[in-house]
């Protein structure tokens, strides 16, 4: 080829061995974002789509409109759930290292999306998670013994042993079932809430998908059914900057945010500091009343980094630079919230490392005793005449005989 | 009993079932305030309201994702795609998440959707109004598959459908919609009024799902098909005075083994046809199912009539269309060995 290609790739922040450059991330001053009332029209709300809610500046202080005035208790249970996420993935992250799961998905860094959120919605509230929401199953008060199990596969497994690890769901928490395609979640939520709104209930829908999936025609398909009926839903995506190794600027961020695609539906979108606790539940619960009141769907960026690889099965040291998130300038979502309960007197260093150790031993003991109910490979087993239960909701022939069949194959 | 063509059978069903149960509600492209472009939700909106008849967005992956949001949240959709040559944008919704909500989640969650869509050529449709795609779905684990031939067996199939916990896809031959059609495009049209199956029953009844009909029961050979086909079948086999025995599948997911079964271990030979493109069609399944089971009762080697293996052309539609010639060839063929 004699001529150069005209066509735009675009470029990562850094590529392993250079030093990350995150000046394409566009942050407000704490503060500095207006609030405008929840019965506003999506069209009159632009800004919001381009602007960075941030509640919590540099000195920790809660500052501005947005700041949801949460009573320190529930900073403070905010706080511990975000830990609990934090050392439960770390754990499962290490037995996966050693072979005791077969595969895990940590949400370092990203702890607030999940809890925050969960926090600033209702328990009768559906949520359509996407593989990254692990911290929405530990706010509504799933046990960790629970998630363990799932992830062993074993007895207790909630999913029988159908599902990959870290695909939970809890109908009694009303948390749905996880596709491993992504963004199908999307439009789920979208009908969902259009049943809700049908049958007159107040009870809306969440939803998450990451940057890269934004690129999936389910995303569009969501918006655009939303915005039509105007669905009480609450559409997120966690801009976390990467889709394992692809950057965002892959999935059309480079340009604009992706926010700003929610405007152009007509919905009324928010990009807010995901990595601020405060921030992002005062977005959510300012969406969740405009999805109560009929004043329809909201679209939600939480701009935030995926600290960890993109799940045990990646190496992200081949495509981005080591330590990055140290550059990153939203910094830690759990750090960022004790420093502000210690400003308000209502934290300190020694409270902080007790939960620490207290959460430690949760995990410790939850796992001693999902151990109990099996593992992959050792201990009681699922009966694997399983699998041919669920297929139908009652089974058809041609299953009573490969069920026959498979039997037969293991005497 | 009134005369229904297939139509005003299925516009029926529904307008039952929206009576009967709150929680059915009907979507899809042009079906509220219009009625449908076949007409099959004609009246159904103004009857029912906005709410539970609804116009969507031209968007079959969104029409079946919402459609699922929606029967996880109690509601009973039945979805219109308007053609079936249409379904393909919400096939992973389909395949991946409807047709697997129960098994992922151990049982915790299901929706009861339907899909209901227009299938099949012969009506000048081309290559993107023609097509019949079952057997992609019958493909598909989880999903219960549907195809009527006649007003009677559409609306108490539907019914079943509409009340069934599983997902179904329901295809409507839409060259049946109006009347029983033996193949033959040069014959005069024949309204569904002269044939017992368009007399149907006004209020409230089921077809069960997963059960064949022997449409004329026989000794000399077994016709296994269904949809448009089963007319064809009917037509070929009297012309050439043959004592066929010929079953209407009616339901192709779940399959009724014994029926086919039955019958071939009684007759001994074995047509199989239907409309759809033969190779990895649904008539491979039947054929080797038949094969499986009946071998030793066989008096000939099963043959198969189907549309040829090329998209639907425009021109071409009655070459195209496996008609009463193709299917008297492989009746002669199965009836030659002794």
């Amino acid at each position: 080829m004699n001529k150069r290609s005209r066509l735009h790739l675009p470029a990562p922040p850094a590529r392993p061995g250079e030093r990350p450059d995150f000046s394409y991330v566009q942050i407000s001053p704490a503060g500095a974002v207006a609030r405008p009332e929840i019965s506003v029209r999506a069209r009159d709300i632009d800004y919001l789509a381009h602007e960075l809610v941030r509640v919590l500046g540099d000195d920790a202080e809660a500052v501005g409109p947005w700041n949801p005035h949460l009573d320190p208790s529930d900073l403070q249970m905010g706080l511990r759930h975000m830990l609990l996420v934090r050392i439960f993935d770390e754990r499962m992250q290490r037995t996966q290292r050693a072979g005791k799961i077969s595969f895990y998905i940590r949400s370092l860094g990203e702890e607030a999306v999940s809890v925050a959120q969960c926090m600033a919605l209702l328990p009768g509230d559906m949520l359509f998670p996407s593989y990254r929401n692990q911290g929405l199953h530990i706010t509504r008060g799933m046990p960790i013994v629970d998630l363990m199990c799932q992830l062993l596969s074993n007895t207790r497994d909630m999913c029988k042993g159908r599902q990959l690890p870290v695909m939970y769901h809890s109908k009694a928490n009303n948390i749905f079932t996880i596709s491993g395609n992504l963004a199908t979640q999307f439009p789920q939520a979208v009908g969902w809430a259009m049943a809700a709104a049908i049958k007159g209930e107040d009870h809306l829908a969440a939803s998450w998908l990451g940057d890269g999936s934004t690129a999936a025609a389910d995303f569009h398909h969501a918006l655009t059914f939303a915005a039509v009926y105007q669905a009480p839903v609450i559409l997120n995506v966690v801009n976390n900057q990467w889709a394992i190794s692809t950057f965002q600027g892959y999935a059309g961020g480079e340009q604009r945010s992706f926010a700003a695609r929610g405007s152009g539906y007509g919905v009324a979108s928010i990009r807010v500091d995901g990595n601020d606790f405060l921030a992002v539940h005062a977005v959510t619960q300012w969406a969740a009343a405009r999805a109560r009141t009929g004043a329809g769907p909201t679209l939600i960026e939480l701009v935030t980094y995926r600290v960890a690889g993109h799940s045990t099965s990646d190496d992200p040291s081949r495509y981005r630079a080591k330590d990055d998130h140290k550059f990153w300038p939203l910094g830690d979502p759990i750090q960022r919230l004790k420093a502000h309960l210690i400003r308000l007197g209502e934290w300190s260093e020694d409270r902080h490392e007790t939960l620490i150790a207290e959460l430690d031993a949760l995990v410790a003991k939850s796992w001693q005793e999902a151990v109990t109910y099996g593992t992959l490979n050792e201990g009681p087993r699922l009966n694997a005449d399983l699998m041919f239960e669920d297929v139908f909701k009652e089974m058809p022939q041609n299953l009573l005989r490969q069920r026959a069949a498979m039997r037969l194959q293991r005497t | 009993m009134a005369h229904m063509n297939m139509i005003q059978a299925l516009n029926s069903a529904m307008d039952v079932m929206l009576a009967r149960d709150p929680a059915v509600v009907l979507m899809g492209e042009d079906i509220g305030y219009f009625g449908g472009v076949f007409r099959a939700t004609e009246g159904l909106q103004r009857k029912y309201g906005e709410h539970r008849v609804l116009d969507t967005p031209i968007a079959e992956g969104g029409i079946v994702a919402t459609a699922i949001g929606m029967g996880v949240n109690g509601l009973r959709p039945v979805a219109e795609i308007q053609f079936a040559d249409y379904i393909y944008p919400g096939i992973d919704q389909i395949a991946s998440e409807l047709a697997r909500l129960r098994f992922r989640s151990a049982g915790d969650f299901f929706a009861p959707v339907t899909i209901r869509t227009p299938c099949g050529g012969g009506i000048r449709g081309g290559q993107t109004h023609s097509q019949s795609p079952e057997s992609i779905f019958t493909h598909i684990c989880g999903i219960k598959v549907v195809m009527p031939s006649n007003p009677y067996d559409a609306k108490g199939l539907l019914i079943a459908s509409i009340e069934d916990d599983d997902p179904v896809v329901f295809f409507e031959p839409k060259r049946l919609y109006n009347g029983p059609f033996d193949g033959d495009p040069n014959k005069p049209a024949v309204p569904w009024t002269s044939h017992p199956k368009g007399q149907v029953t006004e209020g409230y009844y089921t077809v069960p799902l997963g059960k064949a009909e022997i449409v004329r029961a026989g000794s000399d050979v077994t016709i296994i098909t269904y949809g448009t086909m089963v007319f064809v079948a009917v037509a070929a086999a009297a012309a050439l005075g043959l004592d066929a025995e010929i079953i209407d599948l009616r339901t192709l997911v779940p399959l009724d083994v014994d029926a086919l079964c039955t019958s071939v271990k009684k007759t001994g030979r074995c047509v199989i046809a239907h409309e759809a493109t033969r190779f990895s069609g649904f008539g491979a399944e039947i054929l080797a199912v038949v094969q499986e089971e009946c071998f030793w009762d066989l008096e000939a080697p099963i043959q198969r009539v189907a549309g040829w293996d090329t998209p639907y052309p425009h021109a071409f539609e009655w070459e195209y269309f496996p008609g009463q010639a193709r299917v008297s060839e492989a009746l002669k063929t199965v009836m030659e060995v002794t």
